[in-house]
């Protein structure tokens, strides 16, 4: 882990000070900026110096949890306490969004495999994969705004409230929806056909259980695997939604930040975003073992 | 229908405004009775919320009502009139007397007097201090000596710390002597930069607080700054002639994303925008949607422009070829196609709205004359090889730069491109440097609202904005001569005369002024959009329920 933060900032240190442009440039207004204005910049922010030690001047706070000050003279830590919460709110929406609705199109669909349900859940999941998610964030902002239902669900969410982040939920969860029951469907189909699912109804058991029990549960590993990795994604990679609707979140706050060149925003971001993915991981090898005991953790 | 939409959006309305008024973990508290709150559209500021420090209208915003100055620009008109002054006088546009009006408070409560502003601005103008602003104050007697030796602040300190030209005479009293004559002074003393600063600025001046929530002496103070918005509620001490309405004014980040921003105010989640979407400015939608009483278009203090590059061989003393270029950009097109409006053509270098504007300044180069373009561009030798029109990529130039390439590809056959830079930022670098050749974009939005703003820093020798290289010393001395003159009147005469030299050798192609829409919600009384496009705070009112 620890090699995977060290490498992680370095190279992306390297990256945003790699890009062409100054950090002041443009703070101007459509001017340059005076000579003493850059020169005072440069000293309070380190950049006189070479970038390797302006690395590890870094380095050095960040191994005493010190984010560092960014080149609005924020803390890097605050600014991402203001966004974190946020994302991890619309995260975590998209997602339950998602197990919600993709697992139980998946379930119905498996089941009646070839049927109606079927293939309606087939199509229609292909139709929403394939429809960018700008298109769907504007679409159903349109749409509340025509039926009137901005009280109920607001077409922005600029202080991130649970209310406001319901609708840039839905559509960010729209498209792993679609991945999800697609998964679970498969799966389901699958297993459906095995010995022990055989065995099971030859020992009398309910359909209910069959399914519920012993078949869904073993069809779940892939996409627990899918919904870890996208609960990493979704944090940082929201920066379509987040732009629709208006939120404050870290994708955003990435991108705005490599716009401005603001490195120490940017890699202090991104570190947070390598442990979030990290503790996924971590939370989605527990989870294998409760679904199948078989792969155990010992 | 209609009343159906009222109705709906003013219980969305008190939703929102139950939404906005509490705090960012979205506890529905009621806001404060009396004024009510408007909501207007914002977006992050680049510096630190210090008059000293602003130079961009996300912060300057939020300035404009929180610091009050010398003298403040009507609203209406924009002309200069008395805010803190009493009086300032002056013999010969270089010595100006400043008598202040006694108790003007700051939001601390402390009273604003004569070293207020001269401690502000020795600080703005002292090199070290590193203030993005400090070149306002060059017109100062002295601002030389507080200027790094070799622009080296490391190595050298400057010989003082004080402007020689600033002397205070009593405690509400002071004199402003200019190096040069400056016969604008008056004007210039407007814009936040010269805003006085309070005694606890200058206990902590590196203060990030005092950078977030600074005390002015404006009717509002900021009393929250976070990521998503900026709140103002009135200086209690505030004893000025523009004293606000409203008890809350939030300044709500959007961050330029126009599509959130418009649906908000559809939404009635926002009483003023003034951005609108590319799809709504076509055929004016956004007007037919909203109506025309809670629209307006301005046209603002900005101009755009193709600079010519300094660099380039080919342009070198050859002005009828530029002026052949001009000729055959199709403005008027372009502006309605691509702007949908949202552009004038420009027809000088000199934005309408300022004081001593003229029309027509530019002659020739800006009247679309496809067929005597061609001639005189064969009869000017023409443009060998690839011509290259340089815009950044950031900021939605690149479908006039190939409108514009089009138009210069056939009415004079001349091999355009369009050079994409990443940002803003690379292109300003690479004129800079001496890079681009061709043509490159420049654009400038006006400091004061006075022609001179628009011609001393773009044109003039040695000024930081000068991309095209411009020296003519006959430009000079007019410039010297406005300066120096005693009456507004006279000094407009001899700007004017500046400008129409600019008309003898192009060395910037004018292409439009900006035009700022501005909306309004349903729910904002008194909307008063100033010269600046932007909504005047202090007079907006909001409906009582």
């Amino acid at each position: 882990m620890i090699p995977v933060i060290i490498g992680a900032t370095f190279i992306l240190f390297v990256l945003v000070f790699a890009l062409p442009g100054e950090p002041w440039q443009g703070r101007c207004g459509e001017r340059e900026c005076p000579a003493s204005y850059i020169e005072a910049f440069k000293r309070e922010y380190n950049l006189d110096k070479p970038l390797l030690l302006q690395y590890l001047l870094y380095l050095g706070k960040l191994v005493q949890g010190d984010l560092g000050v960014n080149f609005y003279n924020n803390r890097v830590i605050d600014e991402l306490a203001v966004r974190y919460p946020t994302t991890v709110k619309l995260a975590l929406i998209a997602i339950a969004v998602e197990i919600v609705i993709g697992i139980a199109a998946g379930l119905l669909a498996g089941i009646n495999k070839g049927r109606f349900l079927d293939s309606l859940v087939v199509v229609s999941t292909l139709v929403v994969v394939s429809i960018p998610v700008f298109v769907i964030g504007s679409v159903s902002q349109w749409g509340v705004l025509q039926l009137h239902l901005n009280d109920i669900f607001p077409v922005t969410a600029a202080q991130g409230t649970i209310k406001q982040l319901i609708l840039p939920g839905f559509v960010l969860g729209s498209l792993s929806v679609a991945y999800v029951a697609r998964l679970t469907r498969t799966n389901l189909v699958e297993n459906l056909r095995a010995d022990y699912v055989r065995t099971a109804r030859a020992k009398g058991l309910s359909t209910g259980r069959v399914i519920g029990v012993h078949t869904l549960r073993n069809s779940l590993i892939p996409v627990v695997t899918f919904i870890g990795y996208d609960f990493g994604s979704l944090m940082g990679g929201a920066i379509v939604t987040e732009r629709i609707f208006n939120i404050n979140g870290i994708g955003g706050f990435i991108f705005r930040s490599i716009s401005q060149r603001d490195g120490v925003s940017v890699v202090g971001a991104v570190t947070v975003l390598v442990l979030v993915y990290l503790v996924a991981n971590l939370l989605v090898d527990l989870l294998y073992g409760v679904l199948d005991p078989r792969i155990s953790h010992d | 229908m209609r009343t159906r939409i009222r109705a709906l959006s003013a219980a969305a309305l008190v939703a929102a405004a139950l939404v906005a008024t509490g705090c960012s973990s979205g506890d529905p508290t009621p806001g404060p009775a009396g004024g009510g709150e408007v909501v207007l559209r914002g977006c992050t500021a680049q510096n630190p919320l210090l008059g000293l420090m602003t130079n961009e209208v996300c912060g300057g915003h939020v300035l404009d009502v929180v610091t009050s100055q010398l003298m403040r620009y009507d609203a209406e008109t924009a002309a200069p009139v008395y805010d803190i002054a009493e009086s300032i006088t002056t013999d010969d546009a270089q010595l100006f007397t400043v008598k202040l009006k006694k108790g003007y408070l700051f939001s601390d409560g402390t009273e604003v007097k004569a070293e207020n502003f001269i401690r502000a601005w020795n600080y703005g103008a002292y090199a070290p201090n590193g203030m993005a602003q400090a070149t306002f104050f060059e017109p100062i007697a002295g601002y030389a000596d507080l200027q790094c030796p070799g622009d080296d602040c490391d190595a050298n300190k400057p010989p003082k710390e004080e402007l020689e030209g600033l002397q205070q005479v009593d405690e509400y009293t002071f004199t402003i002597r200019t190096t040069e004559p400056t016969s604008n002074m008056e004007l210039r003393l407007g814009y936040t930069v010269f805003a006085p600063l309070p005694e606890a600025f200058f206990a902590d001046p590196k203060s990030a607080e005092f950078g977030r929530t600074p005390i002015g002496s404006g009717p509002y103070k900021v009393t929250s700054n976070t990521a998503t918005e900026i709140v103002m509620e009135p200086n209690e001490h505030y004893t000025g002639a523009f004293k606000g309405k409203v008890d809350r004014i939030v300044y709500r980040i959007y961050d330029n994303d126009s599509s959130a921003a418009w649906a908000d105010l559809l939404a009635g989640n926002l009483d003023f925008n003034d951005i609108v979407p590319g799809d709504q400015l076509v055929g004016d939608a956004w007007i037919a949607e909203l109506g025309q009483e809670r629209t307006v278009v301005r046209t603002s203090g900005t101009i755009e422009v193709l600079t010519v590059s300094p660099n380039d061989p080919q342009f070198k003393d050859n002005p009828k070829l530029r002026q052949a270029i001009g000729q055959a950009i199709d403005r008027e097109t372009i502006t309605r196609e691509i702007y949908g409006g949202s552009r004038t053509p420009a027809t000088g270098w000199v934005a309408p709205v300022v004081d001593g504007y003229l029309a027509d300044q530019c002659g020739k180069a800006c009247v679309y004359d496809p067929v005597q373009a061609k001639i005189d561009y064969d009869a000017a030798g023409g443009y060998q090889g690839i011509l290259s029109v340089s815009v950044n990529g950031d900021g939605g130039h690149k479908d006039w730069a190939e409108a514009v390439c089009n138009n210069l590809r056939n009415n004079l056959g001349a091999d355009c491109i369009v050079n994409l830079t990443p940002d803003f930022r690379t292109l300003l670098n690479q004129a800079r440097d001496g890079e681009l050749m061709g043509l490159f974009r420049n654009g400038w939005v006006m400091d004061y609202p006075s022609i001179e703003n628009f011609l001393t820093p773009i044109y003039r020798v040695g000024a930081a904005s000068n991309y095209s290289g411009y020296n003519n010393p006959e430009f000079e001395s007019t410039l010297t001569q406005a300066a120096a003159a005693t009456n507004l009147a006279q000094a407009n005469e001899l700007y004017q005369a500046a400008e129409a030299m600019l008309a003898q050798t192009y060395p910037t192609l004018p292409m439009w002024y900006r035009t700022t829409p501005a909306a309004w919600s349903t729910r904002v009384d008194n909307v008063v959009v100033t010269k600046m496009g932007w909504i005047d705070a202090t007079q907006v009112t909001v409906h009582q329920p």
